[in-house]
């Protein structure tokens, strides 16, 4: 299934990702060596100021953050793409093929703007994969760091809670929780579903880096120096704690969006007049013989959509750690 | 080990404990009611209503519920569905089904997984060893529901190579279901294997073996292999337990009467007593195979050793 991998045991699938993937051919042997010298420049090089020089030269994450943008404005500005309403429809024109009166993608099976329909579509795929990280990371993070600084009781009572939730798959959780909603399901009750079983990784991840963080020197310095447990962990702790997260919650993003679509096409997580890939793909399972393009379109934009994250991920990856340089 | 193994089965009551309260939560604190949605539209006499829902033991509040249900689990008793038939009976006739498409993906996976990634491995930069791994970044980016449909488009119906409904074809027909359902999996044993063969080809112990004049098929064959193969097989073990409890989309797609696609339709009809009884068996693979890769690990790796 396309939920997120389980990352916290040593033999996770993204593990063999991360490490098949290779330094970067185009790096040269002393990074940066050359730009802080010719601009005069005596600030040290910080692990961001690194990546970020490293990203710029490395071709996927260019095209794959450019793809991104494009998405992105679909999704902010979808009338900028189609001047067509898609959910205004014809039925004279039922599942007319592409080209039809103009039309590029042709018409679904109600007579709608198939075109118009797949951009529209983009909003609630973006709206969901960034929402549902976005509350897996707070929840993730914060939780995370406290076990993972505190230790103790509260340590362990987190550990069983995420093997409780990692007993049950992500879909198949989502799709007992969304069952037990009552009334409509909408964007809200769709991505609290994943959040639910969606947090237990990054909670994991960000356990061990801090407890990796959480003993080195320049924390036993700012604790001498008198800083608070606050400061410590979100000033010194964090930022170089983060970075495994990072990457996880960018690949995340792209198997959201596919658990999205996997639920809206099963039937129990958006429902109509909502605008979802899903949703198109499940109309079109009964056509498939007559009007491929009906299937073809939106599953071809829902794969280039995760396949963006999952290659922004990678790259993020090959930039953030040092052990690859 | 021994004592590992005590710790890590005790460590796992409260966990099975956890995750079947979850479960029973989210299944009971619905709030439909099944009693009413199984009459249709002519409301059942009171009398019936009362006798139904105190032989399921809806009346009791869910810790009692919850507790009854743990009592009777523990005598073997999965419990009965609304039409009275007993959920144990409902499993052993699916699960069956669901092992042998688990099976035949475990196959594929190992297969092809191997096999692409040994090549790569071996030729780390040639062509083959970059298409390799562009082809698995573009097969992790494909849901399985779609695969599953192109699958079925094209092989199935356009090329009429397989059955793409139902498991009347016998072993047959479970080929394309498996596949499909195998082909994310295959993707991270073909990386896997690619990479930890090609950290095992850089180790002092394979340059000896080169140096001693072995050929490169013994070379690595026998001696990387050994060593690159464990990552691989204990991830085909972890894997084994999701794939028995993670193919409700592929069964609903190839229509296959296995435990995945009887769980989904339980939660669709609020069949409460099922979908717990199912979903407990699915937490009880997840937890009993990685403890069994845990296991495996020491088992095939001298250097690991628990305590």
């Amino acid at each position: 299934m396309s939920s997120p991998p389980d990352v916290s045991s040593g033999r996770s699938p993204d593990e063999a990702l991360r490490r098949s993937a290779g330094p970067d051919p185009t790096e040269s042997p002393l990074p940066g060596a050359a730009e802080t010298t010719s601009t005069g420049s005596s600030r040290q090089a910080s692990l961001w100021s690194d990546a970020w020089r490293q990203l710029r030269r490395n071709p996927i994450f260019v095209i794959a953050s450019l793809l991104l943008v494009v998405l992105a404005t679909m999704a902010a500005f979808p009338s900028l793409f189609t001047n067509a309403d898609p959910l205004s429809c014809n039925l004279a024109n039922s599942r007319g093929g592409p080209g039809t009166n103009g039309a590029w993608f042709g018409y679904d099976l109600q007579g709608c703007d198939y075109y118009a329909n797949i951009i529209y579509g983009v909003r609630v795929s973006m709206v969901i994969g960034v929402a549902v990280v976005g509350g897996a990371l707070v929840i993730g993070v914060t939780l995370g760091a406290l076990a993972g600084f505190y230790g103790g009781w509260f340590d362990s009572l987190m550990s069983r809670i995420t093997d409780i939730f990692f007993g049950l798959p992500l879909i198949l959780g989502a799709i007992i929780l969304l069952n037990a909603f009552t009334g409509d399901r909408g964007l809200f009750q769709v991505s609290l579903a994943l959040i639910a079983f969606g947090w237990m990784t990054i909670l994991r991840l960000l356990r061990s880096s801090v407890i990796a963080v959480k003993s080195t020197d320049y924390v036993q310095a700012a604790r001498a120096l008198g800083a608070g447990d606050w400061r410590i962990i979100t000033t010194h702790i964090l930022p170089n704690a983060i970075a495994p997260v990072l990457v996880y919650a960018t690949i995340a993003i792209g198997g959201i969006i596919a658990a999205e679509a996997t639920l809206s096409f099963l039937g129990i997580g958006l429902q109509r007049p909502s605008i979802s890939w899903g949703l198109q793909i499940e109309e079109a399972r009964d056509f498939v013989r007559t009007s491929p393009y009906l299937l073809l379109i939106p599953s071809a934009f829902l794969s280039v959509t995760v396949l963006c994250f999952i290659m922004l991920g990678d790259a993020l990856r090959d930039a953030l750690d040092p052990k690859l340089r | 080990m021994g004592r590992y193994i005590a710790r890590r089965l005790l460590l796992t009551i409260p966990v099975l404990l956890g995750s079947t309260f979850l479960i029973f939560a989210m299944v009971y604190a619905l709030p439909g009611d099944p009693i009413a949605a199984l009459a249709g539209d002519r409301p059942l006499a009171p009398g019936v209503v009362a006798e139904l829902k105190d032989r399921y033991n809806l009346n009791d509040p869910l810790l009692v519920q919850y507790g009854k249900y743990l009592g009777a689990l523990l005598q073997g008793d999965l419990g009965t569905d609304f039409a009275g038939r007993s959920v144990s009976a409902t499993v052993a006739e699916r699960l069956p089904v669901t092992i042998k498409l688990a099976l035949v993906a475990i196959a594929f996976e190992a297969v092809m997984g191997l096999v692409a990634g040994i090549l790569a491995g071996i030729r780390k930069g040639s062509f083959f060893d970059n298409l390799v791994l562009v082809s698995t970044i573009g097969v992790v980016s494909i849901p399985v529901f779609v695969l599953g449909f192109v699958a079925q488009i094209t092989l199935g119906l356009r090329l009429n190579l397989f059955p793409i409904s139902g498991i009347s074809e016998g072993l047959y027909s479970y080929l394309l279901p498996g596949f499909v359902l195998a082909a994310l999996s295959v993707a991270y044993v073909a990386r896997l294997t690619r990479t930890s063969l090609v950290e095992n080809l850089r180790n002092d112990y394979v340059r000896t073996a080169k140096a001693k004049g072995l050929p490169p098929r013994t070379v690595v064959g026998k001696h990387a292999m050994r060593n690159s193969l464990i990552p691989v097989v204990t991830f085909l073990g972890a894997d084994l337990g999701t794939l028995l409890s993670g193919a409700i989309v592929t069964e609903g797609i190839f229509n296959i009467p296995g435990l995945g696609r009887t769980v989904f339709q339980a939660v669709l009809l609020s069949e409460g007593a099922v979908v717990v009884g199912i979903v407990t068996l699915f937490i009880l693979f997840y937890i009993l195979f990685n403890l069994v890769v845990d296991i495996l690990y020491a088992a095939l790796d001298p250097r690991i050793r628990y305590e």
